[in-house]
């Protein structure tokens, strides 16, 4: 395994670390309180086998447990994970060569943090690396939480509070730090920053489902109007041929900031 | 015991997958324009920048209302966030923000 490859491969882990204990905090929640509903242990964990709807699982148990018919906790689940459209989008490009029945099973493990992991550990690489979209997405997300959502059902009152250990923190604060991961220059933070204003902005008035969405639909857009810093930037990043172009620019862009600015050590970097 | 809830997670998958699945095996996304391609890059820092803030400073629901509460998890998540900018390593970020933030609420400052 080239050095480059394992190194970043062992960040990977890390990185799933983190996320896994997350996972294991809320899905542990929603085994109890799945089973306080009065759901079955089969029932609870075809949620989290099947359905694989993090927050809608949630809905799901306060619905039933009032006794509320199943539409309108299928119609609140699609929207709640509608967000998915763009992880998939934004992942698709990079994934067109892996087998058809591959993509299929992938798509089903594809969470908020498995393409937080996914797109930073493909980043970090310069490349794909299709196995270690397996590791974040399945021994980062999907196993963790659904051993924890069996575990939680069948310790009842014994399951500590998340909140309490800080554990509801994990989940933004990871999502921030895989961000930052992915900004490597002034487009990424202009649609990171305006994502995140756009996203508070709109949850405040119409609920986090849509400020979230409107936030990484709308952040790009704004990413793009930036200018890039050489022509030929950003576009088409996927392509070895244009990280070559890009990478080669850059490099011709800050050679001649140097020459430019010869007392300032840092060109024109933003 | 009654396993009815079953077909009601498959319901919810049947809702769920089209959004995971459609773009990753539509064909012919490797032909769109460099311009869609660049968007979609930028979709990545712009999403995951919008959870974390939505999540960490709106709180509420559709009944009551959103509001912006400025807590001790912001405190965890700048701390996180500022490890990961210097140490470049997310789990020692994540550590030290769970622990401030269970420290500051065993002190009842959360």
């Amino acid at each position: 395994m080239p050095a480059d490859l394992r190194a970043a491969r062992r960040q990977l882990l890390l990185d799933s670390a983190g996320i896994a204990a997350s996972a294991v905090g809320f899905a542990l929640v929603f085994g109890l309180a799945a089973r306080n509903a009065g759901y079955s242990l089969v029932e609870t964990s075809a949620m989290s086998v099947i359905g694989f709807a993090g927050a809608a699982q949630f809905a799901a148990v306060g619905y039933v447990s009032q006794g509320l018919p199943w539409l309108p906790i299928v119609v609140l689940t699609f929207f709640l994970n509608a967000r998915h459209l763009l992880y998939s989008a934004s992942l698709a490009p990079r994934l067109r060569h892996v087998p058809f029945l591959e993509r299929a099973a992938m798509a089903h493990v594809l969470t908020d943090e498995a393409f937080a992991l996914a797109a930073t550990h493909f980043h970090r690489l310069g490349r794909v690396d299709v196995p270690g979209y397996w590791i974040g997405a399945v021994l980062g997300v999907f196993i963790p939480w659904n051993l924890a959502t069996i575990a939680g059902y069948l310790l009842g009152g014994a399951v500590p509070d998340p909140s309490g250990l800080g554990l509801d923190v994990v989940f933004p604060a990871a999502m921030a730090g895989l961000a930052v991961g992915l900004m490597t220059g002034r487009r990424e933070v202009a649609a990171a920053g305006a994502g995140a204003a756009i996203g508070v902005v709109l949850s405040l008035l119409a609920g986090p489902g849509i400020g979230i969405v409107a936030g990484g639909l709308i952040g790009p857009l704004v990413g793009m109007a930036i200018p890039a810093r050489v022509p030929g930037e950003g576009l088409a990043a996927e392509s070895p041929v244009a990280l070559r172009r890009s990478t080669m620019a850059r490099s011709i862009a800050d050679t001649d900031a140097r020459v430019d600015t010869p007392n300032d050590p840092q060109g024109d970097r933003p | 015991m009654s396993n009815e809830l079953v077909l009601l997670a498959v319901l919810m998958a049947a809702v769920t997958y089209p959004s995971r699945a459609l773009p990753l095996l539509a064909p012919g996304i490797e032909r769109l324009p460099d311009r869609a391609l660049l968007y979609l890059r930028l979709v990545g820092p712009a999403v995951l920048a919008s959870i974390a803030a939505s999540e960490t400073l709106v709180q509420g629901d559709s009944i009551e209302g959103y509001r912006i509460v400025i807590g001790v998890e912001i405190l965890g998540v700048i701390t996180c966030l500022a490890l990961v900018v210097w140490r470049k390593n997310l789990f020692v970020g994540l550590v030290a923000g769970v622990g401030l933030v269970a420290l500051l609420r065993l002190a009842g400052l959360g």
